[in-house]
C-alpha cells in the first residue's frame, strides 16, 4: 500500500472546528532530516492507518529547546518552551505523542513547571497500545521474521524515563529473534548524541561513541538494529557505515519496522 | 574502678569529641551549598542504603558488600558490651543472657570471619586482580592507600575480636580467676574455638593476649570512626542522609532554572513594565547564573560528593571515560568535596565572607564538562544515589550564561535555535515539507 499521507495540521482542524485526540510532534530531526523525516512518514503511516485522528503543528512547530537546555543556555530553552507552550495551549492540546526521546522527555518533565501540563507518550508507547487495542496486527513478521534484532536503548527514553518494555513488546510482534546487547536497558550505552553531543566534535579521546556501541551491537551478530530515537539513528548508522557493514545490517525505527512489517 | 577503665573513658571521651568536631566541620562544608528543594524519602533509603539494593547491579562486589555491611554493622551490636565492660570492668556484661547471648557471640563469629575473607577478597581484587575502576588518573596515592586503610583496618578489627573471643574461651575452661564467672563451653565460640590450640597455656600470656585484643579492638574501632571524615568511607554514615534525600521523578528532568523564568516571562509579557521593581525577596535572587563554585551547587550536590565511595561505578559506565575523554564522573564528585574541604577551612579560618580567589573550575576543565552526554549512567549506576550529572550542567550554565564560552559548533546550535527555531539552518517555513516529499 502506498495511499498518499494524510497529515493535517492543528490549523486546519481548528478551521474545520474539530479537534485531534492527539498532537504528533514531528521534532527539528523528524521535520529536516532526511534519515528522519523517514521515521516521521513511517509514524504517520501507522496512524493513517489505525485511523488516529491526529495533527501536527507544521510550520507552528520549534525546537522544544532541548539541545539549548544540556548545552547550558537556559534563556533559550525556556525562551522556546514558553513559545511552544502558548501554541500548546492555544490549540488546548491535551496529548502528545512524539518519535523523538529528547522532546518526549523535556515535553514531559521540564514544561509542566513552565505551565504546559500535556501527557506526553512516546511513539514506541503510543504503538504499543494500538497493538493492545487490537488496531494494529502484523502478520507473520514479513521482512523481519526469523531475523536477529538488537534494539538499542535511548537514554532519553530508557534511563531518563524508565521506558523499557513497550519497544521491545513491539519488536515482539515482529516473529524475529530480539537478541540483547552485553550493556541494555538500564545499563544500555549511550550512542554519543545526547547533551548536545550531535552538534559538536567530541572531546579528544581514543575512540568515538558511536563506534564503541556499534562495535557492542556488532557482537550480537544482527541483521537489524532497531532505534528509537532520531539521534542513535544516525549514530548507528554512521557507526554501521564505518564498519562498512550498511549492506548487511540496517539500522531501523521500530516504527519504519512495524510499518514495513504491516505492509503500510 | 582501675587505672585501664579511666584510660578506656578517657579516649572514649576523647574519640566522641574528636569525631563531633569533625563531623561538624563536614556540615560546615556541606551548608556551603545553597538550597536544595529535594524532599526527603524513606522508602528511597530503605532500599537503597540500607537495602543496598544498587550495589547488586554488580553482583560480585555487591555480595561481598553487603556482607561486609551486615557483618559490621552486627558486630557492632557487641561494641556496646566492649564499652561497658570498659567502663565498669565487667566481664562479659550481658552473658547473663545465657542461651540468647551464646547464640550472639557465635552468630558474631561467623560474621567476624566473613567480613575478614570479604575484605582479604576485596584487597586481592585491587591490589592483585587492578579491576579498571578503581584506577584511573583521579585515583591518586592518596584514595588509593585509603581504600587499603580501611581493608586492613577491618581485617585486624575482626582478627582482634576472634582471638580475643580465643584467649577469653581458654582462660575460662582454665578457670582463671575473673574469667571463670562466665560459663561458656568452648563450643560456644563458633569459629574461635579453632584457634584456642594455637594459643600458648600460659595463664598470664593468655591475659596479655585477651587484654591486648581488646585493646586493640576497642581502639582500633574509635580510631576507625575518627578516621571515616577523612575518608570515603564516610559513605557508611552519609549514605542514609543522602538517599533520603535523593532527587525524585524522572532522571531526564533538569531544574527549571527560576530566575530564568522569571526574566522570560517579563520579555514575552507585552504588558510588563520595564521599569517595575523587583518583584518579592531580592535575596531570592541568586548572585549567578549556574555554578562556578560549590557555593553555588546545592548542599545536595556537596554531599553527594561527602558521600561518594569513590567505587567508580559512574566512571565505569560513562560514555565519555570509556572512550578516553578525560571526563570522569567520579572525579567530578572528588573534586567538590576537595573544593569544599578548602573553601570550608578557608572560611572557618577567615571568616565566612572570606573568598580566597580559586573556584571549582580550577580543579574541573572545560574539556571534562563539555564531554558529558547527559546519558545519566553514573545517576544510574552510583549505589548511594548521586548524581554527577547536575553538577556538570550547572557548570556548563555558569560557562554559556556567564562566560559565554560555548564550544564554536555550539554557538551555532544555538544561534540557529533563536533565529529559525531548530538547531539547524533550516526555515521554519519549510518544517512541514516532509509532507509532500517522495
Ligand atoms: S551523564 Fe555524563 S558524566 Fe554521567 S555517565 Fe553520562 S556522559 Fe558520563
Ligand atoms: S559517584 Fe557514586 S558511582 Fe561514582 S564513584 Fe562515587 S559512589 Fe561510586
Amino acid at each position: 500500500m502506498s495511499n498518499a499521507l494524510v497529515v493535517p495540521t492543528m490549523a486546519e482542524m481548528m478551521a474545520k472546528g474539530e479537534t485531534p485526540e492527539i498532537l504528533f510532534w514531528v521534532g527539528c530531526a523528524g521535520s529536516f532530516d532526511d534519515r528522519a523525516k523517514k521515521i516521521t512518514k513511517a509514524v504517520v503511516k501507522i496512524l493513517n492507518h489505525c485511523n488516529v485522528k491526529f495533527a501536527v503543528l507544521g510550520t507552528e512547530e520549534s525546537c522544544t529547546g532541548d539541545p539549548a537546555k544540556r548545552a547550558g543556555n537556559e534563556f533559550t530553552f525556556q525562551m522556546q518552551a514558553m513559545m511552544n507552550i502558548q501554541v500548546l495551549d492555544g490549540y488546548e492540546v491535551k496529548k502528545i505523542v512524539t518519535a523523538c526521546p529528547h522532546c518526549f522527555n523535556t515535553l514531559k518533565n521540564e514544561y509542566p513547571e513552565l505551565g504546559g501540563n500535556y501527557e506526553v507518550v512516546h511513539h514506541t508507547q503510543l504503538i504499543e497500545s494500538l497493538f493492545k487495542e487490537g488496531k494494529l496486527a502484523v502478520k507473520g513478521g514479513g521482512d523481519f521474521k526469523g531475523k536477529k534484532i538488537t534494539f538499542h536503548d535511548p537514554c532519553y527514553l530508557g534511563r531518563a524515563n524508565d521506558v523499557y518494555e513497550a519497544p521491545r513488546e513491539i519488536l515482539a510482534k515482529l516473529d524475529s529473534e530480539l537478541v540483547e546487547m552485553k550493556r541494555c536497558r538500564s545499563k544500555g550505552l549511550c550512542c554519543g548524541a545526547g547533551g548536545a553531543q550531535m552538534f559538536k566534535e567530541a572531546e579528544k579521546g581514543n575512540k568515538e561513541i558511536n563506534i564503541e556501541r556499534t562495535e557492542e551491537a556488532l557482537e550480537t551478530k544482527p541483521n537489524f538494529i532497531a532505534t528509537g530515537c532520531p539521534f542513535c539513528n544516525t549514530m548507528m548508522t554512521d557507526g554501521i557505515k564505518n564498519f562498512e557493514k550498511e549492506n548487511e545490517i540496517k539500522v531501523l525505527d521500530i516504527a519504519e519496522m512495524i510499518a514495513t512489517a504491516a505492509d503500510l | 574502678m582501675g587505672i585501664a577503665n579511666i584510660i578506656f573513658i578517657v579516649l572514649l571521651l576523647a574519640a566522641i569529641v574528636l569525631f563531633t568536631k569533625n563531623i561538624l566541620k563536614i556540615k560546615y562544608n556541606i551548608s556551603l551549598g545553597g538550597a536544595y528543594k529535594g524532599k526527603g524519602d524513606f522508602g528511597t533509603m530503605a532500599r537503597v542504603a540500607l537495602g543496598q539494593s544498587k550495589m547488586t547491579r554488580r553482583p560480585i562486589a555487591g555480595f561481598l558488600h553487603i556482607l561486609v555491611y551486615a557483618g559490621f554493622v552486627i558486630i557492632n551490636i557487641e561494641m556496646l558490651e566492649i564499652v561497658i565492660d570498659g567502663i565498669t570492668g565487667s566481664h562479659r556484661v550481658f552473658s547473663s543472657l545465657e542461651g540468647f547471648y551464646k547464640f550472639c557471640i557465635g552468630a558474631f563469629e561467623v560474621l567476624a570471619l566473613l567480613v575478614l575473607l570479604a575484605c582479604a577478597i576485596f584487597i586481592i581484587r585491587r591490589a592483585v586482580l587492578h579491576i579498571k575502576r578503581f584506577g584511573g588518573p583521579e585515583m591518586k596515592k592518596w584514595p588509593t592507600q585509603d581504600a587499603m586503610i580501611i581493608l586492613i583496618t577491618e581485617i585486624v578489627l575482626m582478627t582482634a575480636f576472634l582471638m580475643m573471643n580465643a584467649a577469653d574461651s581458654k582462660l575460662m575452661i582454665m578457670g582463671a580467676e575473673h574469667y571463670k564467672d562466665v560459663a561458656m563451653a568452648k563450643s560456644d565460640f563458633w569459629i574461635s574455638q579453632f584457634l584456642v590450640d594455637v594459643l600458648p597455656s600460659n595463664e598470664s600470656t593468655l591475659m596479655g593476649i585477651e587484654r591486648g585484643m581488646w585493646w586493640i579492638h576497642i581502639i582500633g574501632v574509635l580510631a576507625f570512626l575518627n578516621y571515616l571524615p577523612y575518608s570515603k568511607h564516610f559513605h557508611i554514615i552519609l549514605a542514609f542522609p543522602n538517599t533520603y534525600f535523593t532527587r525524585q521523578g524522572a532522571k531526564g528532568k533538569f531544574s527549571n532554572m527560576e530566575s530564568v523564568t522569571n526574566e522570560v516571562k517579563l520579555m514575552m509579557d507585552p504588558n510588563a513594565d520595564p521599569f517595575a521593581a523587583p518583584a518579592a525577596d531580592p535575596d531570592a535572587v541568586p548572585q549567578r547564573f549556574g555554578a562556578k563554585d560549590v557555593t553555588d551547587l546545592s548542599w545536595k550536590n556537596i554531599m553527594d560528593a561527602y558521600t561518594c565511595t569513590e567505587c567508580g561505578r559512574c566512571t565505569d559506565s560513562c560514555p565519555a571515560n570509556i572512550t578516553g575523554k578525560k571526563l570522569s564522573p567520579r572525579k567530578i564528585m572528588m573534586d567538590i568535596r576537595d573544593r569544599a574541604e578548602e573553601l570550608g577551612a578557608a572560611k572557618r579560618k577567615n571568616g565566612k565572607d572570606f573568598e580566597d580567589g580559586k573556584s571549582l573550575l580550577d580543579y574541573i576543565s572545560e574539556e571534562e564538562i563539555w564531554a558529558c552526554t547527559s546519558c545519566n549512567a553514573c545517576v544510574q549506576e552510583c549505589p548511594v544515589n548521586n548524581s554527577p550529572l547536575e553538577p556538570i550542567i550547572e557548570l556548563r550554565r555558569y560557562l554559556v550564561m556567564e562566560e559565554s564560552k560555548v564550544p564554536t559548533e555550539l554557538t551555532g546550535m544555538l544561534t540557529n535555535i533563536e533565529n529559525n527555531q531548530a538547531p539547524w539552518q533550516f526555515s521554519p517555513a519549510d518544517r512541514l515539507n516532509w509532507k509532500d516529499e517522495a
